[in-house]
């Protein structure tokens, strides 16, 4: 079950105490990242590179989308190829939302009422609950299969989304919906470049904080043997499917509340975001940091969007070394980042 | 009849052209062991299949402490009391013994979805898991992965999460299976013990053991049970030696 | 009636693409348990072979061979060097492994070729139209796409029942240990198997970069097409990659005709294009996750 990693440096009394430098070095390794994170946008910004605080924001949200994700694939190990589903649904949630407060007009006028809001909490609240429902409905006919038609059968649900906000002109259609203003936040000024970011980071840590927490519950020691040996766990009498279906909707709203910041963050929501290739890099980023390790979608993130800025700036075509780069870890590195860095992880 | 614990009554269970379970009526009645013998083939395995819920039979019954479960799910069944134990390890291999039998006791108690407390600071749920383990004499071991065990000991882990369950009967599919003389003789003992206070459906291929431990045989051949007895009925049933014995 | 008559040919036409990339696709599931993302590049490198040789040449039919030829090739390659490393590999390792596939295919040609389009153009003698029995005039490269559809479909049925090769498919698709007991050299027979589908999917390609354009990333809205085809079908069921890609040609070809046409009856015309054409986008994703509601394992599941 343990999967999940604690940052305590103590060993804790009870357990096992299974290499403590071990303990150690994950520990510091999770604090490392967690503080170039943090710092690295603050000296950018107080040394006025406002794009180095943006980039650090992006980061942070691609991060926390496979935080999401991760609770899906890493832990549950349910892969999912279609959480770019509610990473888009959340982004359009977002533009969609301000879309209508710009304009003073409903989001829906029938049966009830509901007005456009221009308010990050109302977005996120909408967000969380609307890509929960989602997931629902989705996780409800993909749980009925396994393997590969999972895989599938995820990938054609969040396909479905990306044509429909393709086709379906009101919101741009295929070329986007435009955030003008930056969405809001009572007390402070969300168009701050360092104060967005520091939403985005606080929405990171919580959600690793939540994913943590969860996997050291009941409900996280059910799902973990559903993971490892789902007839095991019927066989105890707890049924895999209810388990599986609640940390596949729980999966769904942190990735969909990181997309509907990430909409804020660009000022745009395109059916880009809910397309196969999102899916895929939110996979990539998982894989890279190192499955089912809390902190390997953020190590997955920093060193995803760095190639991105390195390999990018050298060669259009950076995505060619991603690939290579990617086969490599497939093939070659299987434990990924976390794997590297941290050692690799024990059960207790 | 009425006091079974576990009662089948009049399973029939057809995969195209074969009939793997015709027939099949046996009951588990308190304080005993009652063994499932039968060669290869025999319908075992689709017997076991259709009582611990992963196969739904074409027809007839099975009931738990006088309730129908024929419609339930594996989980379901699990919940009302019934234990198992399978014939090839069904562990979590990198969990650790402790938290594979904690999940036994966490379905006990039902509270699966909690989100919120650790797990390794919960007392109601270690508690009854190392109580378990102790009676399988495995404490010493509720630390280590399950992939560093021995195949006797993963075969006693089995039975501690069935126990951990508190079953009301217990469906043990071929403990013995490849347990040296001492690991046998010890799982003999305490199935022994064991009987008063669940009582056991045995499934073994061990004779010996059987016929040491067993206080009734069922035997069944090509589906159908075609004897049933005491120890010393069954050695001198001239059915069961030509079908299964051999001679 | 005449446009429906048309829209469903449209319908089969696309079908029989579909069946192209799906059987190869299901195929190589079916026998060697890998997902192949990177299905939808042997597409795109069949059109651009076919359409670099027939510029040329000068000749379709020539470019045609070499599209089928050279991705039939690649496909061979890509085997030896990355695929077989993969087989016993979990599904999300195939998923990740192949999709760094696609990235290096589509951003290495792009780097070869750039970003505009190639043409590609049918070859005259087909480039007319034909009038059907009823008076429907039709264009004849559409129909002989067709045709060479269900050519091919017959071919993989003789293929599979009369063939040793094909014996030895099947034998592969029941019991990958029996056929290595059997002395049949698996690592060749799973080269070979891979090369057939990337040669189909070349084909296809091929055929359809005629029709529309070619360029980087044409493979990927098909790929997708014939991973819901091969789903519907049953996942390792060229049976079931036959029915699904016909099915899933012409629901989607006549959803995308009929549907704003049906929303036009109550609605603005305006808003009838809308509300039909995002549902005839999602149409074969709803009828998808229909036919899994009731059968999880797909219409014709093999393996079972």
């Amino acid at each position: 079950m343990n999967k999940s990693d604690t940052s305590t440096l103590a060993p804790q009394p009870g357990l096992p105490t299974p290499a403590a430098s071990w303990h150690d070095r994950k520990g510091l390794v999770q604090i490392g990242l967690l503080a170039v994170l943090l710092l690295a946008p603050l000296a950018a910004y107080f040394l006025g590179h406002i794009y180095y605080v943006n980039l650090a924001s992006r980061i942070t949200l691609i991060a926390m989308a496979a935080v999401g994700l991760n609770l899906a694939i890493g832990y549950g190990g349910m892969v999912s190829f279609g959480h770019a589903a509610y990473f888009g649904l959340g982004g359009y949630i977002a533009g969609i939302s301000a879309y209508h407060a710009f304009d003073f007009t409903p989001v829906i006028g029938w049966p009830l009422t509901v007005p456009g809001s221009d308010s990050m909490l109302a977005i996120w609240l909408a967000a969380i609950v609307l890509c929960g429902l989602l997931a629902l409905a989705i996780g409800a006919i993909s749980l009925r299969t396994t393997g590969v038609y999972f895989i599938m059968i995820t990938l054609a649900f969040a396909q479905m989304m990306y044509y429909f906000a393709n086709s379906w002109p009101t919101y741009g259609g295929e070329d986007g919906l435009p955030i003008f203003l930056r969405n809001s936040l009572p007390l402070v000024d969300t168009n701050d470049a360092l104060t967005f970011f520091l939403i985005c980071f606080g929405g990171l840590v919580l959600s690793l904080a939540l994913t943590a927490r969860i996997m050291k519950s009941r409900f996280g020691a059910a799902l973990t043997m559903a993971r490892l040996n789902d007839t095991r766990l019927a066989t105890a009498g707890i049924a895999p499917y209810p388990v599986r279906l609640v940390a596949f909707v729980i999966s769904a709203m942190i990735t969909g509340l990181a997309g509907a910041l990430y909409a804020d963050l660009n000022g745009f929501v395109s059916p880009t975001m809910l397309s196969w290739h999102m899916s895929g890099e939110l996979m990539v980023i998982v894989i890279l940091g190192g499955v089912g390790r809390l902190y390997g979608p953020l190590a997955g993130a920093l060193l995803f969007v760095m190639m991105e800025m390195l390999l990018g700036g050298l060669t259009e075509y950076w995505q060619l070394f991603l690939g290579l780069v990617l086969l490599f870890v497939v093939l070659f590195a299987k434990h990924g980042v976390m794997g590297w860095l941290a050692g690799r992880e024990r059960h207790d | 009849m009425t006091d079974a614990v576990l009662s089948l009554a009049n399973l029939n269970k057809r995969f195209g052209a074969l009939q793997a379970t015709r027939d099949v009526s046996l009951d588990l009645r308190p304080n005993e062991i009652h063994a499932l013998i039968g060669p290869n083939g025999a319908g075992k395995s689709t017997l076991i299949g259709q009582i611990a819920g992963g196969i739904k039979p074409d027809s007839g019954s099975i009931a738990l402490t006088g309730r129908d479960i024929t419609a339930l799910s594996v989980a379901q069944r699990a919940r009302l009391g019934l234990g198992r134990s399978f014939q090839v390890s069904s562990l979590a291999e990198p969990l650790s013994v402790k938290r594979n039998v904690m999940i036994a006791v966490q379905a006990l108690q039902g509270h699966s979805f909690r989100f919120w407390k650790p797990v390794h600071r919960d007392e109601s749920l270690l508690a009854p898991a190392l109580e378990a383990l102790e009676r399988m004499q495995l404490l010493h071991r509720a630390d280590t992965p399950v992939a560093e065990l021995s195949h006797g000991e993963r075969r006693q882990v089995e039975v501690a999460c069935a126990l951990a369950l508190k079953p009301r009967a217990l469906l043990l599919d071929e403990p013995m299976a490849g347990l040296g003389p001492e690991g046998t003789a010890r799982l003999t003992e305490l199935l022994e013990a064991l009987k008063h206070e669940v009582p056991i459906l045995l499934i073994e291929h061990d004779m010996d053991a059987v016929f040491r431990l067993a206080d009734r045989i069922s035997v069944l051949v090509a589906g159908s049970v075609i004897a049933h007895g005491d120890s010393a009925a069954i050695r001198a049933n001239p059915q069961v030696r030509e079908a299964y014995l051999g001679d | 009636m005449m446009l429906f008559i048309e829209q469903l040919i449209n319908g089969l036409q696309l079908g029989t693409m579909l069946f192209l990339m799906a059987s190869g696709l299901t195929l190589v599931f079916g026998v060697m348990g890998l997902i192949n993302l990177a299905h939808g590049s042997f597409y795109m490198v069949g059109a651009y072979a076919t359409a670099l040789a027939t510029a040329t040449t000068g000749s379709f039919l020539v470019g045609l061979a070499s599209g089928i030829a050279v991705a039939a090739a690649v496909g061979a390659l890509v085997e030896l060097i990355v695929i077989r490393r993969l087989y016993h590999r979990p599904h999300l390792d195939q998923v990740l492994a192949t999709f760094a596939l696609i990235l290096i295919f589509s951003e290495g040609t792009r780097w070869l070729f750039g970003s505009s389009p190639l043409w590609l153009n049918p070859p005259s003698q087909l480039a007319g139209s034909v009038t059907l029995p009823g008076g429907l005039r039709y264009p004849i490269y559409r129909l002989v796409i067709i045709a060479v559809g269900i050519t091919v479909a017959v071919g993989m049925y003789l293929l599979i029942t009369r063939t040793r090769l094909g014996m030895r498919i099947r034998a592969g698709e029941s019991d990958r240990e029996m056929i290595g007991a059997l002395g049949v050299n698996i690592a060749r027979l799973y080269t070979l198997v891979f090369a057939l589908g990337a040669a189909l999917a070349g084909l296809a390609g091929a055929m359809v970069g005629a029709l529309q354009s070619v360029q980087v990333g044409m493979g990927e809205p098909v790929l997708i097409l014939a991973f819901v085809v091969i789903v519907i079908g049953g996942i390792g069921s060229i049976k079931g990659a036959l029915y699904g890609a016909i099915l899933v040609g012409v629901v989607d070809t006549l959803g995308r005709v009929f549907l704003p046409a049906f929303f036009r009856q109550f609605m603005s015309p305006s808003e009838a294009a809308g509300v039909g054409s995002a549902i005839a986008a999602m149409l074969i994703y709803i009828m998808m996750a229909a036919i899994l509601a009731f059968k999880p394992k797909g219409l014709f599941a093999a393996n079972e």
